[in-house]
């Protein structure tokens, strides 16, 4: 059961003790990774971990509003949906990373190759993540990558395919590939140190 | 005795009455390769109902398959509610932008008439067309997505939890419509010829919703529809779980439970025994890059966790098998169940 005011009761009592990135990054993160491989070990539904995700976003938002100093200095980062507009594993994502602290650009669904080219061309994204629904879509990511040869951009992605068949990834030619919300973190953080 | 003495439709009836037919029964559900057989694009294919009956005719003889599969593709029933259909040259087509913006639109929603909706009527004369080409011989699975999982398409999953956990008047309301809509749409096909009806539901899988949310909401939903469903039917999740609610599923009415590649055959097996048929789980998307050997060792683990005693049905773990899957891959699933899926020779 999912209790939002419980929630805020616990996070309120920890940043008593701390500045909110610290916070953020030793109790929101952690609690949204236990959720996230709960989902992995089958012992919570995809809809707690949403939800969990979306309770957490608006807390933090309350003691880190977006553009907040106090949130992670980070190269751009941005998230979208290839090629389809199923957006809940992209929503997801996007909210815990952002309970988590760091920042970044909603690019939503429907997304082509040459839209998503213009985005991180425009927009110096660093960081793209990409969330994918279909088999063929996964295989177009291939021809994304071609596309963006000769950027920095660094490429991550999610979704069933990418679940079914743990090659794929590699296949396609990204940087790397998450099946959880723990993942899309400690990805993200491992890509910064590299930026 | 050879493995082939029955007709597909004598071998699916004895497997799904729990006893072993000649050989294990094997649905290959392919609703794009009809395209490549046809030498059309897949938008064009799907224009008449003509040309999937054909291309569903030359499929089951390439691959002695064990069905004929009516499915067009999920976005279709979009259609019919005004959505939008969005074509790819090499993959199912997709539901464009959820048709549903604002949530107080479900309210003014009503369930489309078949008999207005023409989209769907192509899928009813590739029905008829091979009710006639089956004499009776080989079954044919329609589908339908259920009036709990189609708002995923109809308003985006977001939204959709949204109102499941906090909207309760606009939620039942949609499950209104969408189960008057999904029980005339069953009711259409079977009265074209199908034998059975698929009933997508992959947001009831415990992969999605948690057991208890399930007990509120797609088990009491799936009961009340396949109730008024005038046919056999069979529950797909469409690659989700179904282990933790092994127990429910039966009550629901359903006869089969579509598996997935992530649970292990055997575990289905004990759970499901003689209470329903597991269709499955052969993982699809790998399959793409399958080797002939691959792909036989995989059917040959299969059949040996989950054949004995019939009750199952050899079919990948999806509901559809992807666009890019080689012919020589399904020749070769084809030719291990005629390998290791007889009953008679082991």
């Amino acid at each position: 059961m999912l209790d939002k005011q419980a929630a805020e009761a616990v996070l309120n009592e920890a940043l008593k003790l701390g500045p909110p990135i610290e916070v953020v990054s030793e109790l929101v993160s952690l609690a949204l990774n236990r959720i996230g491989e709960d989902w992995e070990n089958g012992k919570l539904a995809l809809s707690q971990v949403y939800m969990s995700g979306v309770i957490c976003e608006e807390l933090i938002d309350k003691v880190m509003p977006p553009q907040s100093p106090v949130r992670k200095s980070q190269p751009k980062m941005a998230i979208g949906v290839f090629e389809d507009y199923h957006m809940l594993g992209k929503r997801i994502i996007y909210s815990s990373l952002r309970a988590s602290g760091f920042e970044l650009t909603d690019l939503g669904g429907g997304l082509s190759i040459d839209k998503l080219v213009e985005f991180v061309q425009r927009d110096n994204i660093k960081i793209l993540l990409l969330s994918v629904l279909m088999l063929p879509s996964a295989l177009h990511v291939k021809d994304l990558k071609q596309k963006l040869n000769g950027s920095d951009v660094k490429i991550v992605v999610g979704g069933a395919p990418f679940r079914f068949d743990d090659q794929l990834w590699k296949e396609v030619g990204v940087d790397a590939c998450g099946a959880t919300v723990a993942d899309a973190v400690n990805i993200v953080n491992k890509m910064m140190e590299e930026l | 005795m050879n493995s082939n003495t029955m007709t597909p439709m004598q071998r699916v009836l004895t497997a799904l009455s729990h006893n072993e037919p000649d050989r294990v029964p094997m649905f290959l559900l392919l609703s794009l390769h009809g395209a490549k057989e046809l030498g059309l694009s897949i938008k064009d294919y799907f224009s008449t109902g003509e040309n999937v009956a054909e291309g569903q005719i030359r499929l089951q003889k390439k691959f002695q398959n064990d069905c004929y599969y009516t499915f067009f593709h999920a976005p279709l029933e979009i259609e019919a509610f005004g959505g939008e259909v969005i074509y790819s040259n090499d993959g199912p087509p997709n539901s464009g932008i959820p048709f549903i913006r604002n949530v107080e639109q479900i309210m003014q929603l009503e369930a489309p008439k078949i008999s207005e909706a023409k989209m769907l009527h192509k899928v009813l004369e590739a029905t008829k067309k091979l009710y006639i080409a089956s004499a009776g011989n080989i079954p044919i699975i329609g589908v339908v997505m259920s009036p709990f999982s189609l708002p995923v398409m109809q308003m985006g999953f977001d939204k959709y939890l949204d109102i499941m956990h906090s909207r309760s008047d606009l939620f039942e309301h949609l499950m209104q419509v969408n189960e008057e809509f999904c029980v005339n749409w069953a009711n259409a096909q079977l009265e074209a010829g199908a034998t059975a009806i698929c009933y997508f539901d992959p947001v009831s899988s415990p992969t999605i919703i948690t057991r208890d949310k399930y007990l509120e909401t797609g088990f009491e939903i799936a009961k009340r529809t396949l109730a008024r469903i005038k046919g056999p039917t069979a529950t797909h999740f469409a690659s989700g779980k179904a282990l933790p609610v092994a127990d429910l599923l039966p009550q629901t009415g359903t006869a089969v439970i579509g598996a997935s590649s992530m649970e292990d055959l055997s575990d289905l097996k004990a759970a499901f025994q003689k209470k329903l048929t597991i269709l499955g789980n052969l993982n699809g998307i790998e399959m793409r890059r399958w080797t002939a050997e691959q792909a036989r060792q995989e059917v040959r683990t299969a059949i040996h966790k989950a054949a004995t005693g019939g009750g199952f049905i050899l079919s990948d773990n999806h509901g559809e098998i992807p666009y890019q899957v080689p012919d020589e891959v399904l020749l070769a699933i084809s030719d291990a169940v005629r390998e290791f899926g007889s009953y008679l020779i082991k």
